[in-house]
């Protein structure tokens, strides 16, 4: 997996992005001092980037499906929606009722969710020979609409003046790790979903597929493999993994929601994934370390207004530094060569 | 205000990203960064147009910081093999993130409500907006009549055949993609100077992608893809005047249409369209 040579790409990464700090009059060193501080600083600094580490991590895997099978699935952030309003409609729809399984509930809803809605551009990609880095994207703004109308409408809690749904009772919500922290049990998902994703796309014939399809379409078409078909289900488990980190932030750390159900994690799950190799045991490792940033960033604050969007900038320079370290070699199959 | 007119200044900022990006497009480069482009020569035209007072200046402004994130790209993915995707992700995150954090650092957490100077009107519409016709049709005749165009377009369909007859296609996708900055960033600066007079975080807020869009749609053809602008930019205009008469359709419903009819051009008429062959595909000299 890592080589030297991917190892000095990281660092470069590093570098550049530390150069953004100081384009903003920080400090690199009183910049990393804090980040790394909040990130890991104590238990409760663990526990925060963990937390945001966990919508990071699941959308990663997501985004991890789709580009290894070729298409380019930039919509993360509209199925992380999906995800969450399947949740929250079908808990109103229930009365709001609320038992042991409800949260489970929340969870499989928000899989399915999220999987439809990223059907809709693979079917476009697959069969309408539409490209998914487009229409994922047009879907994206569609169902931020869609979201901002449901929760300032019919499904706003009518308690409320704001627009935000009803609160989930506490036994709908997922199991707490650390109540500080609001830590929850959605970490500990996307860790288990890691592995068996990697044993999906290394050791099924249907992740020989989707990787034969998008590393070399052409030879994939040649030896007859169904491609359209493989891409608009490598589509559906993307989804269905961003639907899931939709439904984790709704029964796990918010608990209801509203227009910030998402903090653009699905969009940031992009250089996640690339920079961890589009490989779901380095995407782990990467979501740590950005799960970690943010949860820093929240104390950077203290020295610039600028805050969290530093670490934005931060990831895309250190994305395109390492591409540009690598030669453009970022696609999988070339990086593994 | 006429309704035309209206349409037209509505569709101006995509219509002039569409119009370079077809360009783009055809010498085979797919610049996703499209909305970033947007995004920064809207913030930088805002900005210096505020410092300055001079709207002029701000344009010019914005169209070099668009000029400088695509001559990024078009080192990294002509110079380059990089995947235009990636790096394209790339720009549009570094854009948002530099424009939010610079804007941030400005005005603090919660942004400021400000007015920049905006450009002259003439006959009741901003000179801007009256050269997008005539720059749809500049286009077309560049690509279809000058044998500059023709090598362009292989360059975007065949640039081993390019290379073959001595024209270098890093060259030619290079100007292909600072067309297409250039003319992202403009259409960005007129969002900011004409159409909203103002700046917030991510105020793009899609509309490089919906341009991105409507070349495909418009079957990579300026004139076409400029049409397909003048709906968006009619739908843009609707959501104030349907607005303004309060009629049924809540207001996020009425956001959404653009984008929502831009899919459904895309799933009846994307498959009309043949993209160029070599779209996205780096080129490496061989031997």
């Amino acid at each position: 997996m890592l080589r030297a040579s991917g190892l000095a790409s990281y660092g470069i990464a590093l570098a550049a992005g530390l150069a953004v700090f100081a384009l903003f009059r920080l400090s690199p060193v009183q910049a990393v001092a804090t980040l790394i501080d909040g990130a890991v600083g104590d238990r409760f600094a663990i526990a925060r980037t963990l937390l945001k580490a966990t919508p990071l991590l699941l959308c990663g895997l997501g985004m991890t499906v789709a580009w290894r099978a070729g298409v380019y699935n930039i919509g993360g952030e509209g199925q992380l929606i999906a995800g969450a309003l399947a949740g929250a409609l079908a808990f109103e729809a229930g009365g709001a009722f609320a038992g042991t399984f409800t949260p489970w509930l929340l969870l499989v809803l928000g899989a399915f969710g999220g999987a439809v809605w990223a059907s809709l551009a693979g079917w476009m990609q697959s069969y309408r020979g539409v490209p998914a880095v487009i229409t994922t994207i047009l879907l994206n703004f569609v169902m931020v609409q869609t979201l901002l109308w449901l929760v300032s409408g019919p499904l706003q809690d009518p308690s409320l003046g704001v627009p935000l749904s009803r609160r989930l009772p506490h036994d709908a919500m997922l199991p707490r790790l650390d109540r500080q922290a609001d830590l929850h049990a959605g970490f500990l998902i996307g860790l288990l979903l890691a592995p068996v994703l990697w044993v999906i796309l290394y050791r099924t014939f249907w992740g020989l597929d989707i990787r034969f399809a998008g590393s070399n379409p052409d030879a994939a078409r040649a030896n007859r493999r169904p491609i359209r078909l493989v891409q608009l289900g490598a589509m559906a488990l993307s989804g269905a993994l961003c639907g899931l980190a939709g439904g984790v932030e709704y029964a796990g750390s918010l608990g209801q929601v509203g227009a910030g159900i998402s903090q653009n994690w699905g969009f940031l799950a992009i250089p996640v994934a690339l920079l961890g190799g589009l490989d779901p045991l380095g995407v782990v490792a990467t979501a740590l370390v950005f799960g970690g940033l943010f949860a820093g960033s929240e104390d950077l604050l203290r020295f610039t207004p600028a805050g969290s969007a530093l670490v934005a900038a931060f990831q895309a320079v250190a994305l395109l530094a390492f591409v540009a370290s690598r030669q453009g070699r970022v696609k999988p199959v070339e990086a593994e060569g | 205000m006429d309704a035309w007119l209206a349409i037209l200044m509505f569709a101006t900022p995509i219509s002039l990203a569409a119009i370079g990006e077809t360009v783009g497009q055809r010498s085979g480069v797919l610049n996703i960064g499209l909305e970033g482009t947007m995004l920064a020569g809207a913030v930088c035209a805002a900005m210096v147009a505020l410092w300055s007072g001079n709207a002029w200046l701000g344009l010019s402004a914005g169209i070099a910081a668009g000029a400088a994130l695509s001559a990024l790209t078009a080192f990294l993915c002509v110079s380059r093999p990089a995947d235009q995707v990636v790096v394209g992700t790339g720009v549009n995150l570094l854009a948002m993130g530099l424009t939010g954090a610079w804007f941030r650092s400005l005005f603090g957490q919660s942004g400021k409500l400000f007015t920049v100077p905006t450009l002259p009107k003439i006959g009741g519409l901003d000179p801007i907006a009256w050269t997008v016709p005539f720059l749809a049709l500049g286009a077309f005749v560049l690509l279809r009549r000058t044998h500059f165009g023709l090598a362009l377009r292989a360059s975007g369909e065949s640039p081993k055949a390019v290379e073959a007859s001595g024209r270098s296609v890093f060259q030619l996708r290079w100007v292909g993609l600072l067309v297409s900055g250039a003319l992202g960033a403009a259409g960005g600066a007129h969002l900011a100077l004409v159409v909203s007079s103002t700046f917030a975080e991510n105020m793009t807020s899609g509309r490089g992608f919906v341009a991105l869009a409507m070349v495909t749609f418009g079957r990579w053809n300026p004139l076409g893809a400029f049409a397909a602008c003048l709906l968006i930019g009619y739908l843009e205009s609707l959501q104030f005047s349907l607005q303004a008469a309060g009629g049924g359709l809540p207001q996020e419903l009425l956001l959404a249409l653009p984008y929502a009819t831009s899919l459904l051009a895309l799933a009846l008429f994307g498959r009309g369209g043949r993209a160029p062959a070599a779209l996205a595909i780096p080129y490496r000299r061989s031997g």
